[in-house]
């Protein structure tokens, strides 16, 4: 044998420490082969620590307002003639007799600041301020009709302008073709923050508020869609856990093995990958058109959360199902022997003792499924929810679900398409309350599963 | 509002029911449970179950039924006088309803007695005043034989109800008397009840397929109207796509088609080299902690909604690639014109894929079973060589199916599109370009001002079609794919 491998040396004799030139190059390959994996894995952090500080740098803006405080004399001449107190006429008195008091109370701001300016017009003036400014004085007015006469300060939104001056968003170069500010303007909000009269400060009702129309980017707010979102994952939540987890508890537990159970299996598979648009068709053709035109059940009608809550619920059933029957599928099959050999029935062994131990689980799906649900925009742009201006908080819970309203996702839509750029900031703002409650749920759905997850 | 008021009637029968027969079945053995067939609350529940189910279901029958036949009956009503050109009796229904609920509204608010509303004509009355003051606002005044249509509609839809009322109430009382006769020792309740329970879950678990069967009709019937106002051989086979609310529009469904394609075709090319080396890196190298902190991570992409995506693709990426490939750009070239264009809306639906691709390739790489590696690396093969020649090979199905999978994702996403690929239909090579996306004008087209009943507007419903098939197709395959692959290793 030795002889033999003597006789013919197919390779020059090298030490086996010594790399040939052949290893190198598999070593090489084996280097570059695992460097891919790991810019591939950069790469795909890379992007999200990009979208993260995208997201938080241009959306915390939004939280932040500018204010301007102005002394306004409430005066009694112009607001209550009579003087006798009536809210009836009171009420008579529209915002556009409250504009005449702030022209004077700016001017007077100006005179007292000692700050200069060209500016005179009251109306030029009143461009400082948010267009709601008299909105929010009437309804302060007719909240607490003895101030009348008194002088009040009030802490009116600045104009978007200034807000994005202060934020660095506009300047005096933006403002030479812009009518609704000028490069004076700007002066004199410059002497103002000095003296403290322009301040920026915490907005909570870009949290709280009701959306505005796009002339009043400033006065915009979350909250009304919120109630809307609310809304929708009530229905959800009611609907698509009761039925998912039925449905999964046939599939898992009694269907026998047959075409029908096939077909539903198969049926569940698609839906979790058909697109959400298709979903919104389905909204809009059969609960729109059909429920609500046809069949007349006025619950049923475009923008109603009731209707986009049983669109996500459909869309969210494939979710619930999956993660439910994977929960139902980890209880061992020892406790159903147990339960049935103790003489329970199969209906009680499921309801009495499986599904107990499963629900950790399905509730951890379930959030998730809800997680999902919030986020999903693009079946409500079919029934109505973007362009609808959520302006006006729901009535009653009941109202809640029928009247209509918008969606967090649909309002930064909404808010994405408009023409002035500070609605852009509003846009990022919102995703990041979305993307909070989205947190949340995901936080609350991984400590459930801690918690209380049980290794058989 | 009757119908709650009638469920909630429903509902308390039940409850009596359920008290009664409980009753009965106790009191049968003289209170000794160990006589009965079946425990006490299952004797309640089975009365109950006969008292709600049949009435609720003869409710939700009645319901269609009367509104299908009182449309009809009251579209006969409408003479062919009163429709005037380029309206359908379709449309004026709509007017009638819209009526008959405002005189609804208008009697529950006081503004009018029941009475007066039904005699109501339009020579003596202001209806467009009346209806104004309880918040029904109405678009022109009411032709005579519209109103006439609305009383009608408001007396039927009336007596319906009070018919309704008796039958699903007296059906009710029915199921509540032959669920407490048929109370006994020996009546096996639980049995009964059991079985009810069974058709629930049953039914809950077919919800799916009839959420299918509703897709395919509302796609199906829409469309077909579609193609009876447009050539359906023009919406195929046509090169242009140019809507015009005036008529004359051309639907040519292709150059969406190419969009569509255009934009997946780029969020692939992101998506499967960057998902699958992250796959294969995490499955054959990383350590556990490197996995344990990259693998969650990278999910974080798959749960940031689509909207979010949209406004990086609009607001971020878009002017970026404007700075570089625009007009006086970084590189100098003028391919880009703006924000908005095939390269944006591709970028960023791939980086929304990656994870999408990763955690997929991930699971079917894990699925190769260890004994081929091992044996590869005991050949004297490096690790790379193993997973390119024996894991790859094996995993090859499973991933093509995963890719597939992405591939649909990327077809059907809609809100990336919307605010990043433009809204120009055009067949251009040029991925600087604007296009749109079927998705982003099924989005236009329904959300517009369109007349819904116009080609314009139904086109959506033909391009939902075309889309739910395409991604249905792909689908199908990928998981057929996927599943064989599984079960060749088990």
């Amino acid at each position: 044998m030795t002889d033999a491998s003597n006789a013919a040396p197919l390779r020059e004799k090298k030490s086996l420490l010594a790399v040939d030139a052949r290893t190198k190059k598999r070593n090489a390959a084996e280097a570059r082969f695992k460097m891919y994996g790991i810019i591939a894995i950069t790469l795909g952090l890379l992007f999200l620590a990009v979208l993260i500080t995208t997201i938080i740098s241009r959306g915390t803006g939004a939280f932040a307002q500018t204010f301007i405080s102005v002394p306004v004399e409430l005066r009694e001449d112009k607001l209550d003639k009579k003087g006798n107190r009536n809210l009836e006429d009171i009420k008579k008195v529209s915002t556009f007799g409250y504009n005449p008091l702030l022209g004077d109370a700016l001017s007077a701001v100006i005179l007292e600041g000692g700050f200069t300016t060209e500016i005179t017009k009251s109306k030029e003036l009143r461009k400082l301020l948010s267009s709601s400014a008299v909105g929010q004085m009437r309804a302060y007015v007719i909240e607490n009709t003895d101030q009348i006469g008194q002088t009040v300060t009030f802490d009116f939104f600045a104009s978007s302008r200034v807000d994005g001056y202060i934020k660095g968003r506009v300047t005096r170069e933006d403002l030479a073709r812009d009518k609704n500010l000028s490069a004076e303007h700007l002066d004199l909000v410059d002497q103002m923050i000095e003296a403290g009269v322009v301040r920026k400060k915490f907005n909570p009702s870009f949290i709280f508020g009701a959306d505005a129309s796009e002339s009043r980017p400033e006065q915009a707010g979350l909250g009304v869609s919120m109630l809307g979102s609310l809304f929708m994952m009530l229905v959800v939540l009611f609907l698509a856990l009761p039925i998912g987890v039925a449905a999964s508890i046939y599939l898992e537990e009694f269907a026998p093995k047959n075409r029908l159970t096939d077909l539903i299996e198969v049926n569940i598979s698609n839906l979790a990958a058909v697109p959400s648009i298709v979903f919104g068709i389905l909204g809009l053709a059969f609960f729109i058109q059909f429920c609500g035109g046809y069949l007349g059940i006025a619950a049923m009608k475009a923008s109603a959360p009731l209707v986009g809550g049983l669109v996500l619920t459909l869309m969210t059933l494939p979710t619930i199902i999956i993660s439910t029957r994977a929960a139902l599928k980890a209880v061992p099959p020892s406790i159903r022997d147990a339960a049935l050999g103790v003489g329970a029935s199969k209906m009680q062994t499921v309801f009495h003792h499986v599904l107990p131990l499963a629900a950790p689980g399905i509730l951890t799906g379930t959030i998730i499924g809800l997680a999902q649900a919030l986020g999903e925009t693009a079946p409500l742009l079919l029934i109505g929810m973007v362009g609808y201006i959520a302006s006006n908080y729901p009535d009653s819970v009941l109202s809640g679900f029928t009247d209509p309203n918008s969606a967090m996702p649909a309002q930064i839509f909404e808010w994405a398409k408009r023409a002035d750029p500070a609605f852009y900031e509003r846009a990022w703002g919102g995703i990041i309350i979305l993307l909070v409650f989205l947190m949340t749920m995901n936080i609350i759905a991984i400590l459930l599963r801690r918690r209380f997850e049980r290794r058989w | 509002m009757s119908g709650i008021v009638l469920l909630l009637i429903v509902l308390g029968l039940g409850a009596l029911a359920f008290i009664l027969a409980r009753g009965k079945a106790l009191s049968s053995v003289g209170g000794d449970q160990r006589a009965l067939h079946s425990r006490p609350h299952y004797y309640g529940f089975s009365a109950s179950i006969l008292t709600i189910a049949p009435a609720v279901a003869l409710m939700v029958v009645w319901g269609l039924g009367q509104s299908t036949l009182v449309q009809s009956s009251v579209a006969e009503l409408i003479p062919a006088s009163a429709i005037a050109e380029g309206q359908t009796v379709g449309l004026l229904m709509g007017d009638v309803q819209r009526i008959a609920n405002g005189l609804d509204t208008a009697v529950a608010e006081g503004a009018l007695s029941s009475d007066a509303a039904a005699a109501l004509s339009t020579g003596a009355d202001d209806i467009r005043g009346i209806l104004g003051s309880v918040g029904v606002a109405l678009g022109a005044d009411v032709d005579p034989a519209i109103l006439k249509a609305a009383q009608s509609y408001r007396a039927m839809q009336s007596s319906g109800a009070t018919l309704r009322m008796i039958a699903v109430i007296g059906v009710a009382l029915l199921g509540l008397a032959y669920g407490f006769m048929q109370t006994s020792a020996t009546y096996r309740a639980r049995n009964s009840v059991e079985r009810s329970m069974r058709w629930t879950l049953i039914a809950a678990a077919s919800v799916a397929v009839f959420t299918t069967l509703g897709i395919v009709f509302s796609v199906i019937f829409n469309t077909i109207e579609f193609f009876q106002l447009y050539p359906a051989k023009d919406f195929f086979l046509s090169l242009t796509w140019s809507p015009s609310f005036g008529g004359g529009s051309e639907l040519g469904v292709f150059p969406l088609l190419w969009g569509t394609l255009y934009i997946s075709l780029i969020a692939l090319m992101v998506a499967v080299p960057t998902g699958l080396f992250s796959a294969i890196y995490l499955s054959e190298y990383a350590s556990p902690k490197v996995r344990a902190f990259a693998k969650p991570l990278l999910e974080v992409l798959a749960g940031i909604p689509t909207i979010v995506y949209g406004l990086f693709a609009l607001l971020t990426v878009g002017p970026l690639l404007v700075n570089v490939f625009g007009d006086s750009g970084l590189l100098g070239v003028n391919w880009m014109q703006g924000g908005t264009a095939v390269m944006t809306a591709g970028l960023v639906m791939g980086i929304m894929l990656i994870p999408f691709v990763s955690s997929l390739s991930d699971d079917i790489i894990n699925a190769v079973p260890q004994a081929l590696r091992d044996g590869s690396l005991g050949l004297g093969a490096t690790p790379s060589e193993t997973i390119r020649q024996v894991v790859i090979p094996a995993a090859l199905p499973g991933i093509v199916g995963a890719i597939l999978l992405a591939a649909s994702r990327a077809i059907g996403e809609t809100m990336i599109v919307v605010l990043g690929a433009g809204a120009a239909a055009r067949l251009s090579m040029n991925p600087f370009d604007a296009m749109t996306t079927v998705t982003a004008k099924i989005v236009s087209q329904l959300t517009g001002d369109a007349d819904f009943a116009s080609p314009e507007a139904l086109v959506a419903f033909a391009l939902a079609m075309t889309l739910f098939v395409i991604t249905l197709g792909l689908n199908v395959i990928a998981l057929g794919i996927v599943r064989k692959y599984r079960e060749q290793y088990e």
